[in-house]
């Protein structure tokens, strides 16, 4: 008589760590011990007297913190100002990102003539090299050779004089425009994907029960789309909020005031004095300030869909 | 016919109103032309003698001419970061990869105590801004190199360390998707004929899972290809990658915009003609993801 197969099982051994080691330790290596370090030297008195062996650098307790958040002295007040920009920032354009990616993949619905293409030329932001599609933009909003001020001053006339876009109050303008053009196909590749596994039947049914086409986005498409939702908007704010390099290559290694985002304040503040422990400390911060968010963030969302289950 | 008893499939879920095929058409058209201005001025403006990017803007080139794509080669080494940006993205890339299935592959096929910490600890790194970790690795790499004599700053090493870490969450994340959807009754006929672990995951999981390899890997090669704050504090002169380099075309007095444009759109082309060859795999990649 034959033996019932018996099923072989996956033997419990050390195999799976061994596989699991190479990571860990990069992960180690690159993330978790600097972020330990990082803690550490927040503590510290880290000037540049003490770049090459850190170890001896004086304690100094929350004193960096203290300088942090002293919004009465230049240091403190700057870092509120630059807080509050990247909290408007952020803002703008995870929410015009959002809109722009849920339109686009809305209309990308149902089949038409064109589809496939526009679908290629909207992935063409996210496909560039950050720098390449931001350094065109800084081109584009030069003031006397760029494209926006020959657009918005001599061909349409709208403006009196040529502005500037790259330095003043304008330069905020001008990175939301840069981020949103460069964030939003993200959006748009996520939600087409999330768009993908509603059912064809719903909206179906929702046609014979005479439901008109935005009645369906907003009775279909929408609530179907709200755990794609949910990890989209939180990763588009994280991504957003910590964004170097669309300040950094549009502006230089000196941001303007008004578009003065967190990642590049501390980029500054560290290595143009080279004052790692100030620096170290407002990265701490910055860090509780993503971990309190996040986790609200997740509490209300993920409450709010039991509730609605 | 039975043909015409097979109730007809509608060409979409519903037909369209007026009112909504003319919204479709002005919001793609304004879109496309957002999309669309900064990937025209980059050719256009490549394409333009020195004159016509010093004056005032000008949709068409007076002449066109190809010598920027000359000069750039000389204004600024590029080929030589060019050189650097593609050892380091390749080797990030592959290390990543490699890495990402040995780890997603234990992940996906063994229950071990530490796996769920492990894929959280993994993934929650993904969130931390550089800027965080960006100070002390400097740091550990200085006091590494004082110590050991290992050079991590400003060599090609440390750069490609740091950014297959960049990709490896995402990574790992995708494949033990791609992995989980592939039957264990596979793995078991395997075993029952006598391959060990390592031939069930050459044999059987990885052609499989090559759609999911391929879009891995292009997420690593754009990740690595694209990042500038790293590459802006971790490299010298020798080791300069194009994240870094193409902004010596601007600090130069006169900014020979032209050159900047030729040259931007040069390293754009392997990427991009690469990552719309390629995007089907990162789309079915997102879906398996986004479906979890």
């Amino acid at each position: 008589m034959r033996q019932p197969l018996r099923r072989p099982r996956l033997p419990r051994t050390a195999l799976p760590y061994l596989l699991l080691v190479p990571a860990l330790l990069l992960e180690l290596l690159i993330h978790l011990v600097p972020m330990v370090v990082g803690v550490v030297m927040s503590f510290r008195q880290l000037t540049q007297f003490f770049i090459r062996d850190w170890s001896t650098a004086p304690w100094r307790g929350l004193g960096n913190y203290r300088t942090a958040v002293d919004f009465s002295a230049p240091v403190g007040r700057s870092l509120l100002n630059s807080f509050w920009t990247t909290c408007q920032f952020t803002v703008l354009s995870v929410g015009l990102s959002w809109l722009l990616g849920m339109a686009a993949a809305i209309y990308l619905q149902e089949n038409f003539r064109g589809r496939g293409l526009l679908r290629t030329i909207f992935l063409i932001p996210y496909a560039l090299p950050v720098y390449a599609a931001v350094i065109t933009w800084s081109f584009m909003f030069q003031h006397d050779t760029g494209l926006i001020n020959h657009v918005l001053h001599d061909q349409l006339h709208l403006t009196s004089g040529k502005p500037f876009w790259l330095i003043g109050d304008n330069s905020f303008t001008a990175l939301v425009t840069v981020s949103v053009w460069k964030t939003w196909p993200f959006a748009f590749l996520t939600l087409m994907a999330g768009l993908q596994n509603i059912p064809r039947e719903l909206y179906e049914a929702a046609s014979m029960d005479g439901a008109g086409a935005w009645q369906q986005v907003r009775r279909i498409t929408l609530p179907s789309l709200r755990p794609v939702n949910q990890v989209l908007v939180l990763v588009l704010f994280l991504w957003t909020f910590n964004d170097f390099n669309t300040p950094y290559v549009l502006f230089g290694r000196s941001a303007p005031q008004a578009a003065d985002l967190i990642s590049i304040h501390i980029y500054q503040s560290s290595f143009v004095t080279w004052n790692f422990g100030t620096g170290s400390a407002m990265s701490v911060l910055l860090l509780l300030f993503l971990l309190l968010v996040t986790g609200a963030y997740l509490l209300v969302t993920s409450r709010r869909r039991s509730a609605d289950a | 016919m039975p043909d015409s008893f097979r109730r007809r499939r509608p060409a979409s879920p519903t037909a369209p109103s007026a009112s909504f095929r003319w919204s479709r058409r002005i919001f793609l058209t304004l879109l496309s032309l957002f999309t669309l201005t900064p990937v025209f001025v980059m050719i256009s403006s490549s394409l333009k003698p020195l004159q016509d990017v010093q004056g005032p803007f000008r949709w068409i080139p007076t002449t066109i001419t190809l010598r920027p794509y000359l000069d750039i080669w000389s204004t600024v080494p590029l080929w030589h970061y060019f050189v650097n940006s593609v050892i380091v993205s390749v080797s990030a890339t592959a290390a990543s990869v490699v890495i990402a299935i040995l780890a997603a592959y234990a992940v996906s096929r063994y229950r071990f105590p530490g796996r769920r910490l492990f894929t959280v600890t993994v993934l929650s790194t993904q969130m931390f801004p550089g800027i965080l970790f960006l100070l002390p690795l400097f740091l550990l790499f200085v006091n590494i190199g004082n110590s050991t004599g290992i050079a991590l700053l400003g060599s090609r090493g440390g750069l490609i360390l740091t950014y297959l870490t960049f990709s490896l969450p995402f990574a790992i994340w995708m494949l033990v998707g791609y992995f989980d959807s592939i039957p264990r009754d596979l793995d078991e006929a395997a075993a029952v004929d006598g391959c060990g672990p390592v031939r069930t995951l050459l044999r059987i999981l990885l052609p499989a899972a090559v759609p999911g390899i391929i879009a891995v890997s292009v997420y690593a090669f754009m990740t690595a290809w694209g990042e500038v704050l790293f590459a802006s504090v971790m490299t010298d002169d020798t080791t300069r990658t194009l994240a870094v380099g193409l902004q010596g075309y601007a600090t130069q007095t006169d900014v020979y915009w032209n050159q900047v444009m030729a040259a931007s759109l040069v390293v754009s082309v392997p990427v991009v003609v690469g990552f719309l060859l390629l995007q089907r795999y990162l789309v079915a990649g997102l879906t398996a993801g986004a479906v979890k």
